[in-house]
């Protein structure tokens, strides 16, 4: 069998080194044609109407006068009289017309009559949710109430992590086309490959008759997986339009409304410890929503999750708002706030540095050696030792400076993918996946794997993704991408490198595995005097290109990616007291991983993953009227996201080491972000001395706890 | 309220950026003559790019709807429609706008500079470059319109710290996460454009 190891990290020629992705200047120049960009000849556009109501029955719909109007090309009703709507933002009927304008015009057209239906869309107080909570099974460990009486302190609190959006800045969408009995679809979508099956289903349509396509796309951060109602309602429009094509991209407030959130998460939680901070027991009673299917359960205690003594109790709320997503890291974040919280208080209350009181529990984790070197490497970053105080001793002026620590883990293992990679006889060389690059550098880390095997410039590898009729290759979700196809890549590429050995091995009198490719040749090993240039080599090919298949098979990644990381992040804050402002001072990040295709890239992940933390902690939060069922800040002047002047400094510390190198590729998409908010959270605590118990940390929710209200 | 009735109470004002750079012109802007036009299609003369456009649209149409599904202008994103996010930045007559907050009736008579406009065949304009070399760009989605909001504040501010940096981009938000890199590149691409070399 081939050798597919990944070269040793001293010999590599590309992959390691600091490189520029590959679509920068297209996306830099604006030229990057994303689906909502598409304008084919004839295209029409397609708008939804959308349920204003939490809660509510259609008795009536009339769609007769938006049909009449000039311009319209189909209407199409989705909830027909009787349908009970659950959230505001369901789709109720949507319009095709030859201009966007017209299109909206149609939908105000349209006459819907709802029965009001009571709604609840609150679940930040459980004791208000009525008979919408569904308490699962209490999970008891140990015995925790003999261990919470021998525990020498013990600490309560309560903490609250909202619903939030995705807020991709391109909305959900596609373009359809039909082509006789075949589909031309074109989502924003993290998953080319799978799309065009589910849109089949819904359809009852033949999957292979579908042809997806899409090269860029503004955002997913986990939403953009399913073809959805507006691709199944894209796909009919056509069809009712005389053929031509239809796009449908979701307006900001639908968007907001029923494209994509992350569960809220609630909990009480009280945590036991002997004097020398060991923690001994946990008890919890957490909730949360993900709209009316309820929502994701937090794993919580997290990390931390060989407390020996614990009781855990939850409930899943059901509210009547958009469902919720997969959104980067599903369940962590929440999970990593609500433990780190209530970890940072039992510090405080032990008087105890919390970096120390993590590293004292770290046997209570499934990588102790690892957290322990991470809290070393960030205090180190960060000056923590010189820089922290106990809580609330933070000086006599109005702004306080604070520090606090988070913690986080995640899998990472490279999905399912199948590349193929063709030589040509002419020393082309095209490697095709059906992959997508949601902006992690997917494809340059794939021409970076491509072009270290081949011994070429990345200028020489023409790279295919994006394209239903190449090889499958999973969805880009939980970070499992980068690990997926660069162990094809690499597969295919040594598979492909192999067939070029045994064509040109007998005119260098050698054997095939004699040969190496090395900057651009075809030569005995170690021996550049018996060497073809890559392009004298190629051509001994004749008339026949080479092309070979890799797959990573997820069971066995031979070695070439794995799963499992760790890491921690740490915030250094001061909080105007008087006005209730929290300001970012530094923020670092140390992240475990395995090898690194490219640390620009890699980098940029974990800056990404830290300001979209900054988002959450300062500023993001879906805001639901109790009075009207409505989502008050679907848009985005109310729902905030961190501006450039708002993340401070931030310093990421990426543990590219040979010991790590040799586990393979393991994604880190999705980590970094898990532990900000919790990390912000605890130093805004030890700067002002109480705990503000919710997040976002917002100046009214600072200065309610400064005051000693609830919030 | 109506986006037309919105805008006619703001006047072009509305599609700046939070610095106010349009306030007094919009002041002083007459109503077109004091005719009214529309609400069918009117033909409309937009000047992009140094290109004049010849285009038949109805008065309600944003410059933003005009450049993307008239012109195949794409570069200018819709993301927010509500002058909040930056992803639809353009120059017009020197000054940034949010283009989906500025009609395109409203945009005639003035230069309209597009990213497309601003890199010349392959050679990247210097701020695209610099964002390039930064790696100040993820999904890419809010990237062109950074790109121009950099462009003009660097043209009107050649010589910036970071923080005034920062206030120039203050009007355009990014989700991916992409603000460590472009603080580097907006401070580069002030030293590559003071050089000339991109003039």
């Amino acid at each position: 069998m081939p050798n597919y190891a990944w070269p040793p990290m001293p010999s590599r020629k590309v992959m390691g080194k600091p490189t520029k992705r590959l679509d920068g200047p297209q996306k830099a120049s604006g030229k990057a044609k994303y689906s909502s960009d598409l304008n084919q000849p004839g295209l029409l556009f397609a708008t939804i109407l959308s349920c204003p109501h939490a809660h509510a029955r259609v008795t009536s719909i009339d769609t007769s006068e938006a049909e009449r109007l000039p311009g319209v090309t189909a209407v199409r009703v989705i909830s027909p009289a009787g349908t009970e709507v659950q959230w505001e933002g369901t789709e109720i009927a949507a319009v095709a017309a030859t201009s966007e304008e017209i299109a909206k015009d149609a939908i105000r057209k349209i006459k819907v009559r709802y029965e009001v239906l009571p709604h609840v869309v609150k679940e930040d107080d459980l004791s208000r949710v009525g008979n919408r909570a569904k308490a699962a099974g209490e999970q008891v460990t140990g015995d925790p109430d003999k261990a919470f009486q021998e525990a020498d302190v013990t600490v309560e609190g309560h903490y609250g992590i909202p619903v939030i959006n995705h807020c991709c800045l391109e909305p959900h969408g596609q373009v359809v086309e039909w082509n006789g009995d075949h589909i031309n679809f074109y989502p924003s979508t993290q998953n080319v490959s799978g799309i065009g099956g589910d849109l089949a289903k819904s359809l009852t349509f033949n999957p292979a008759n579908i042809h997806t396509r899409m090269q860029y796309v503004g955002g997913g951060f986990g939403s953009k997986f399913a073809a959805d109602r507006w691709g199944v309602e894209c796909a009919h429009l056509p069809k009712m339009s005389g053929g031509k094509p239809v796009k449908l991209f979701l307006d900001r407030a639908t968007e907001m409304q029923i494209a994509g959130n992350r569960p809220s998460a609630f909990a009480k939680i009280k945590v036991g410890a002997k004097r020398d901070g060991s923690i001994v027991a946990w008890e919890s009673e957490s909730w949360a929503t993900g709209g009316m299917g309820g929502g994701g359960m937090p794993p919580i205690p997290y990390v931390f999750t060989e407390i020996p003594n614990k009781r855990l109790r939850h409930s899943a709320v059901a509210v009547n708002a958009g469902p919720v997503r997969a959104w980067r890291a599903p369940n962590h974040p929440q999970a990593s706030f609500l433990t780190c919280s209530a970890l940072e208080d039992l510090a405080a209350k032990l008087k105890m540095d919390p970096v120390d009181l993590f590293d004292k529990n770290a046997g209570l984790t499934a990588r102790a050696e690892v957290y322990r070197a991470q809290l070393k490497k960030g205090a180190e970053i960060m000056d923590w030792k010189r820089r922290w105080h106990p809580r609330g001793e933070s000086g006599s002026g109005p702004v306080k400076q604070g520090m606090g620590l988070a913690i986080n883990t995640w899998g990472g293992g490279g999905h399912a993918s199948q590349c193929r990679c063709n030589i040509h006889p002419d020393g082309t060389v095209e490697v095709e996946l059906c992959s997508q690059d949601l902006g992690t550098g997917t494809r340059t880390i794939i021409t970076m794997v491509a072009a270290e095997t081949l011994g070429l410039p990345l200028g020489a590898i023409t790279l295919k993704i994006g394209d239903s009729v190449l090889p499958p290759s999973g969805g880009s979700g939980g970070s499992t991408t980068v690990g997926g196809v660069s162990s094809s890549t690499r597969k295919a590429t040594v598979n492909a490198l192999g067939k070029l050995f045994a064509a040109v091995a007998p005119s260098l009198g050698a054997q095939p595995d004699q040969l190496e490719a090395v900057d651009g040749r075809i030569q005995v090993k170690g021996n550049s005097a018996k060497s073809l240039t890559w392009q004298a080599a190629c051509r001994k090919l004749g008339a026949n290109k080479i092309s070979e298949m890799g797959v990573n098979d997820q069971r066995n990644p031979q070695g070439l990616n794995s799963s499992g990381v760790g890491g921690i992040q740490m915030a250094d804050v001061s909080v105007d007291t008087e006005t209730g402002i929290v300001k970012i001072n530094k923020f670092v990040a140390v992240q475990d991983c395995g090898l690194i295709i490219n640390p620009k890239t890699a980098e940029s992940q974990i800056f990404g993953a830290a300001i979209m933390g900054i988002c959450g902690a300062l500023f993001e939060e879906r805001i639901m009227d109790v009075q009207t069922g409505k989502e008050l800040n679907a848009d985005m002047e109310f729902y905030k996201l961190a501006g450039i002047a708002d993340i401070g400094d931030i310093v990421v510390h990426l543990d590219i080491t040979p010991e790590h190198d040799k586990r393979g590729v393991v994604g880190l998409g999705e980590p970094p972000v898990i532990g900000v908010i919790a990390s912000i959270g605890n130093a805004v605590a030890n700067a002002v001395g109480v705990r503000v118990p919710r997040a976002p940390f917002t100046p009214d929710r600072v200065l309610a706890a400064l005051e000693g209200r609830n919030s | 309220m109506s986006r037309r009735g919105f805008i006619r109470g703001v006047g072009i004002g509305g599609g700046a950026l939070g610095t106010g750079l349009l306030e007094k012109e919009a002041l002083a802007a007459p109503p077109a003559g004091g005719k009214t036009e529309g609400p069918g299609p009117v033909p409309i003369t937009l000047n992009i790019n140094g290109k004049p456009y010849n285009l038949n649209l109805e008065p309600r149409v944003t410059l933003l709807d005009a450049l993307r599904n008239h012109l195949d202008l794409t570069g200018a994103k819709k993301v927010c429609d509500r002058a909040t996010c930056g992803a639809c930045t353009v120059i017009v007559s020197g000054k940034v706008v949010y283009s989906c907050t500025v009609l395109a009736i409203d945009a005639q008579g003035k230069e309209i500079q597009t990213i497309e406009g601003i890199s010349t065949g392959n050679r990247l304009h210097p701020v695209s470059a610099a964002f390039v070399n930064h790696d100040a760009q993820q999904c890419g989605y809010c990237t062109p319109g950074f790109v121009m909001a950099a462009k003009g504040f660097l043209d009107r501010n050649p010589n910036p710290t970071l923080e005034q940096a920062e206030h120039g981009l203050c009007g355009n938000l990014c989700r991916c996460g992409t603000y460590v890199g472009m603080r580097k590149a907006v401070l580069e691409a002030s030293r590559e454009m003071k050089g000339g070399r991109h003039a």
